[in-house]
């Protein structure tokens, strides 16, 4: 989780992922954003995030993501 | 029944509805809302319902076929031998793509030789005659059924969600026809998922009060909008689009913030008699607009403006071809390359470059509809590149940028760029919105407005004063959204003399205020020409 805190605030500085919990539903992050985050995730976790998962429920907090990370590790 | 604020609409066909729907035990209560709307879709559009009905049994069936194709090769996996499974799952896989495939280039085929063949036919012969050839592109003309620009998003969504496996294909004939033709959504939107609304219509539940004060305060809500302020800035605005080289550059810069305010007025105000109306019958369609001119940049006022239409594009085309293997493995280069901003900005331009010439085009079959798209494809495209810039310097400044000024000067910025933006969108022709545009660099002046000469063309000064009172009015109502009140339910919360009291003293001001009868010409219902 803190290696996903930290790949966050490297994308987006300015936003505090620790505590936001609307990262999507306030438009704290754009498209663009989730695209970073996207390839930064695929690459330090080595897990592939498919279109279907690119849904605001898992990209609204930290938490939802790790969440997520960790479901695609299991499903291997 | 030209619209949803047609006394044929909002007095007949929709208390008609509501009433049957109201007394009809819930298995009649689906057949009337079905019936209801190809009532309504046959009213507006007549024998080209053939379309709907096309399309809505073509993807019924591609539905079911994608299923059964993928059920077929679960069990042929099943009984497998290892080594055979990843070929197995290949042909499944390649199966499943192509019936995808046939399902979009029938729907989205349909859509461009309806909507678009004229355009790029005619554009066609345009440039064989700039090549000395003869124009010989036969170029027809089709009738656009209502709605097919929004139907069929959602009939090709249906289809690709199926195949995502994000839901199941739909065995119910009626229950995906009512889904695709529901005809509170059919003239503007929303463009609903089917996970949405489609077993929400289908259940059909029982009309209950609380839903019937909500759907009708906001239908309400959506022809003040409408006949207040978008009718009544109509006059003004066809003068100055349809003449600009008679008026001053300022007069034509306020034509396009009276146009923005339109559209908003128009679009907004014609997605809350659809919601409420949805309401009435206990369905909760997806919001369209979110206080989109509270925005602090162009690309969250896509994220507030005409909301299903943008996700759509984003979940249909922006994440696909940007999350797509080639353009993850250009990603990866381009963040070794340019860094880990830079790099996705760059890849992900193609993507942002695909849905903003599909959002122009979507819009309409016309070039100014394109630069449209390509003008908020290259404000996304720079407010991205310059982010980090900006973060720095009002780093280094000390400027917070979560103060009440920044943001409001954000806004500001903002609604000025749409503005512009919306200044293309109506004019009549790429030409003349380029002239337009120039005419108000270089033939600024202020004195039609000093003077108030700009009364005497469309507007006088009473109604001016009324829709600047109804803008700050809205003004303080999206402030109070914003932090969360839910105005809406608020009202129905009220003891009932008070509520009662709240609905004549709105329908006061709309019989006083609304702009119709002599000197009023009400606008035609702007999106559902898309």
């Amino acid at each position: 989780m803190d290696r996903l805190l930290e790949l966050l605030e490297e994308i987006r500085p300015d936003l505090d992922f620790e505590t936001c919990q609307d990262l999507i539903d306030g438009h704290h992050l754009n498209s663009l954003d989730i695209i970073s985050i996207v390839a930064e995730v695929e690459d330090a976790f080595d897990v592939t995030i498919p279109t279907v998962e690119v849904i605001p429920h898992n990209f609204n907090s930290a938490q939802n993501l790790w969440d997520l990370i960790v479901r695609l590790q299991e499903e291997g | 029944m030209a619209s949803y604020f047609s006394p044929q609409y909002l007095m007949l066909l929709l208390p008609a509805t509501a009433g049957l729907y109201a007394i009809t035990p819930q298995r009649v209560r689906r057949v009337v809302l079905l019936l209801a709307s190809y009532v309504f879709f046959w009213a507006v559009s007549g024998s080209l319902i053939v379309y709907l009905l096309f399309s809505t049994l073509s993807i019924h069936h591609l539905g079911l076929w994608l299923e059964l194709t993928g059920l077929t090769g679960k069990q042929k996996l099943a009984q497998a031998e290892p080594e055979q499974r990843k070929s197995i799952r290949a042909s499944i896989q390649q199966k499943q793509r192509s019936i995808i495939l046939l399902g979009v280039v029938i729907h989205i085929g349909l859509l461009l030789t309806l909507k678009y063949s004229q355009f790029f036919l005619g554009n066609g012969n345009t440039l064989l005659r700039i090549l000395h050839m003869p124009a010989i592109l036969p170029v027809p003309h089709f009738v656009l059924p209502i709605g097919i620009s929004f139907y069929t998003l959602q009939a090709v969504s249906y289809l690709l969600d199926v195949y995502r496996g994000k839901i199941q294909a739909d065995r119910n004939l009626f229950r995906l026809a009512l889904f695709l033709g529901f005809f509170p959504q059919m003239m503007e939107g929303p463009i609903c998922r089917y996970e949405q609304t489609a077993q929400r219509l289908w259940d059909a539940p029982k009309m209950q009060w609380h839903n019937f004060y909500l759907g009708g305060q906001r239908i309400l809500w959506g022809i003040i909008k409408k006949m207040v302020v978008a009718d009544r800035l109509n006059i003004f605005i066809l003068n100055v689009f349809s003449g600009y080289d008679q008026y001053d550059g300022s007069v034509i810069a306020l034509a396009a913030i009276c146009y923005t305010v339109q559209l908003y007025m128009d679009f907004s105000g014609t997605i809350d008699v659809a919601l409420g109306s949805a309401q009435l019958f206990g369905v909760a369609m997806p919001e369209n607009f979110q206080r989109p001119f509270f925005s602090r940049t162009i690309s969250e006022f896509w994220q507030r403006w005409h909301i299903t239409l943008g996700t759509w594009f984003k979940d249909y085309i922006f994440y696909p071809v940007s999350m797509s293997k080639p353009m993850k493995k250009l990603t990866s280069k381009a963040r070794k390359r340019f860094g880990h901003r830079y790099g996705p900005i760059l890849t992900s331009s193609v993507a942002l470059l695909c849905v903003w010439l599909c959002n122009g085009l979507w819009h309409g079959s016309a070039w100014n509809y394109i630069f449209f798209g390509l003008y908020h494809f290259a404000l996304i495209f720079s407010g991205n590149l310059i982010q980090p810039l900006v973060l720095t310097v009002t780093e280094r400044l000390h400027i917070d940028r979560n103060h009440v000024a920044y943001r409001v000067m954000q806004a500001l910025r903002t609604c000025v760029l749409v503005c512009i933006g919306e200044l293309f969108f109506r004019a009549e022709g790429l030409r003349n919105g380029l002239k337009m545009a120039w005419r108000m660099v270089t033939n600024w002046s202020f004195t039609p407005i000093v003077s108030g000469n700009f009364f005497a063309y469309g507007m006088d000064a009473a109604d001016f004063i009324l829709v600047v009172a109804f803008l700050v009015f809205l003004l303080f109502v999206g402030l109070a959204q914003e932090r969360g009140a839910r105005l809406g339910e608020r009202i129905v919360a009220k003891p009932w003399p008070v509520r009662i009291a709240v609905y004549y003293a709105a329908i006061c001001f709309l019989v006083i205020f609304g702009a119709y009868g002599i000197g009023y010409i009400p606008v035609d219902p702007i999106y559902a020409g898309f």
